[in-house]
């Protein structure tokens, strides 16, 4: 992994709350968890980012004790957590379909977690009282889930899950089943309410973005083996496999050989971009090495001129055009046959005529040798 | 016209101008009607008759009101016709309850094993419906008989738990409400199981994670998520086996005791034995009323159900 600055509101690194040691989970011959070790802060918002199947949801249900890790332990709070009942865990979930009784109503729901908890009467509906009002639902106290849109009942869900006040709050795609709009207001909401809570929330989802905006850390899952661990600046920018810098966000991903290694920077022979790139220098490259560049394509910046003094400049022809309000994608053709793309921000209203490039224009491209990332797995 | 355009919407315009579409509707009322309300109505008009000495054996009076109610009044008033009713609701409610203690963790389990001993087990539970009827009971009186197997290793069970002077030599089962009972619930228990396990399938399992992951131990989950949610199906398989049950006339035939009659035999012994048919249809048309208000009940309750289920969508 990549070693970079933290994340400015990842804890102090100290004994992980949350400790999953070595751990796999076998169905019959299919390995949905495979050797997974992570450790987890106090008062993180930690994601499992991955594809379906990927084991994302396998481990969130150990965590939540529904499943058994074939081997490996977990610890939370420094308790072994094995064989121990989801009844006597700790932790609380909050269900991708929200499971929300039906028969009950949206106070009752939230309720139901403390009906074995030792407190009184008073003292439980206090407890109710305060986490409707969290969310925002008091008025709709006394509805049934049934008569409830999608977002009050993800709110209703979150509200039954926070209501114990667990150590852990799972969370199985929590924003998977709204729309757009509702998403945004809700994945800042969710963190808002971590930060209030303090509560240690792990999130699964499948979806980068929301990954990235929910998380303090982010791990990168595949075919149930953890690919990395960052934070969304470190997965994004500075991913240690193509598997991790494929998945997240769109990319341009060549392989090359590198030709030269200097104390400034390593030169690398890339065949389909038809010329050399220019990277930083790198500790890990040795000349000969065949390793992979990669470029985002917003990295790339887009002009009709050829850039003067640029490191890294290709000139090549507009075969498609993607225009999406606040930028554009273009799909440049170099002379060599192969397609790279290219986000520019449409600075200037206008859109069309205000363009840089128009279908079939000459145009040059050209990154910094920073935004070369090198990849060797 | 636009439907004569494409085929689908020509044979659907075809289907309804020349009447298909209202013939296809109207067949089951039609049957409703032939086999249902036609004979219900006649049964009611014989109720309000009087016995005659001649083919059927049943007239009206010969001036107005043309009709009478003494039959009814006789119903109300007759001890054994009390008696027959209610024993009847008395062993069906009996045979009810056994069937809903029994059936509800069979029908449970069937919804938890895998699905390739799912199937296996359905089919043992529909397995009976291929014997004859006639043939299962008559196999009871033979387990149930005092020199059969089943009596005299039932006496010895019991007589090992009871003291040694109370001992007896064996059980006198045939001929007793207690059979009834026994061969009722032996009987309708897929009628029981198989509503219950429809609606049990349907459950949402992440309900009773979701109440596990919230503290619930698992009875506490299967008494606050699981109960209350089969409520319909307790209803469905609870009305399907007490309804016959209440009107069963084979089993109290064979099996039941002679001296303390359910009321199906007793419209039975009315028709054919005292050939007083005015006499059978009172008794008919009042079963009927009895067991038409539950049902309504139920058919209200659904309603309720559904439009709730609607209004959520």
């Amino acid at each position: 992994m990549t070693a970079t600055t933290p994340h400015p509101s990842a804890p102090e690194p100290k004994a992980p709350f949350i400790r999953i040691e070595a751990v796999s989970k076998t169905f019959g011959d299919f390995v949905a968890v495979d050797n997974v070790s992570i450790g987890i802060e106090k008062g993180e918002l930690f994601a499992l980012l991955g594809g379906s199947g990927c084991g994302k949801t396998t481990l969130l249900r150990m965590l939540a004790g529904f499943d058994a890790p074939t081997s490996g332990k977990i610890f939370i709070d420094g308790q072994d957590m094995a064989g121990v009942p989801p009844y006597d865990r700790p932790v609380n979930m909050m269900f991708q379909s929200y499971a929300l009784f039906p028969h009950m109503t949206v106070e009752k729901n939230v309720g139901y977690g403390l009906k074995h908890d030792q407190m009184s009467d008073a003292e439980r509906q206090d407890r109710v009282r305060q986490m409707l009002d969290l969310v925002q639902l008091t008025p709709l106290a006394g509805r049934k889930p049934h008569q409830l849109s999608g977002g009050q009942r993800q709110r209703v869900a979150l509200a039954r899950a926070l209501a114990k006040q667990p150590k852990v709050l799972l969370l199985d795609e929590p924003l998977g089943a709204l729309d757009k709009k509702l998403r945004e207001h809700t994945q800042f909401e969710i963190a808002n309410i971590q930060y209030k809570t303090g509560i240690t929330f792990v999130v699964v989802t499948h979806d980068q973005e929301e990954a990235m905006t929910l998380a303090c850390r982010i791990a990168v899952m595949d075919k149930g083996i953890v690919r990395q661990i960052g934070t969304a600046t470190e997965v994004y920018e500075y991913p240690n496999s193509t598997m991790v810098a494929g998945f997240i966000g769109s990319i341009n991903m060549f392989e090359g050989e590198v030709a030269q290694c200097t104390e400034e920077s390593t030169i690398i022979s890339v065949p389909k971009l038809g010329m050399a790139v220019a990277a930083k220098a790198d500790r890990r490259m040795q000349p000969g090495m065949k390793i992979t560049v990669a470029v985002r394509p917003e990295k790339i910046a887009i002009s009709r001129e050829k850039p003067e003094g640029a490191a890294n400049a290709l000139a090549g022809q507009v075969q498609d055009l993607g225009y999406f309000g606040k930028d554009s994608l273009y799909r440049v053709k170099l002379p060599t046959d192969t397609l790279l793309s290219v986000n520019s921000v449409n600075a200037r209203r206008g859109g069309e005529n205000e363009r840089v490039a128009q279908w079939e224009d000459k145009v040059w491209l050209s990154f910094d040798p920073s935004s070369a990332i090198l990849l060797t797995e | 016209m636009a439907s004569d355009v494409t085929p689908v919407s020509g044979l659907s315009g075809w289907f309804n101008r020349t009447g298909w579409r209202s013939l296809l509707i109207a067949t089951p009322y039609v049957w409703l009607f032939a086999f249902f309300f036609v004979p219900f109505i006649i049964v009611v008009a014989m109720s309000l008759a009087i016995t005659a000495g001649q083919s059927p054996p049943f007239a009206f009076l010969d001036s107005w009101p043309y009709i009478r109610f003494d039959n009814f009044a006789r119903l109300s008033g007759d001890d054994l016709f009390v008696r027959a009713f209610l024993t009847s609701i008395y062993n069906a409610a009996i045979a009810t309850v056994l069937c809903l203690l029994l059936g509800y963790p069979m029908a449970l389990c069937l919804t938890r094993v895998n699905p390739a001993w799912r199937s296996v087990l359905l089919m043992l539970v529909i397995l009976p419906f291929w014997t004859s009827f006639l043939l299962r009971v008559y196999a009871w009186i033979g387990l149930m008989g005092t020199h059969s197997w089943f009596n005299k290793g039932l006496t010895a069970a019991i007589n090992a738990v009871i003291p040694a002077d109370w001992a007896f030599a064996s059980i006198q089962m045939t001929n007793t409400n207690f059979a009834v009972v026994l061969v009722m619930v032996y009987s309708y228990l897929p009628f029981m199981i198989l509503p219950l396990y429809a609606n049990l399938e349907k459950l949402d399992f992440t309900l009773n994670e979701a109440a596990l992951d919230l503290g619930s131990r698992p009875w506490d989950v299967f008494r606050d998520i699981t109960l209350p949610l089969s409520v319909p199906g307790i209803i469905a398989g609870g009305l399907l086996v007490f309804i016959p049950a209440s009107g069963e006339l084979i089993i109290p035939s064979l099996v039941g005791n002679a001296s303390d009659p359910m009321i199906g035999r007793v419209i039975n012994d009315q028709f054919s034995a005292a050939r007083d048919w005015p006499m059978a249809s009172a008794v008919a048309v009042a079963l009927l009323f009895m067991l038409v208000f539950p049902m309504m009940a139920y058919t209200h309750f659904e309603a309720k159900a559904q439009a709730r289920g609607k209004a959520g969508q």
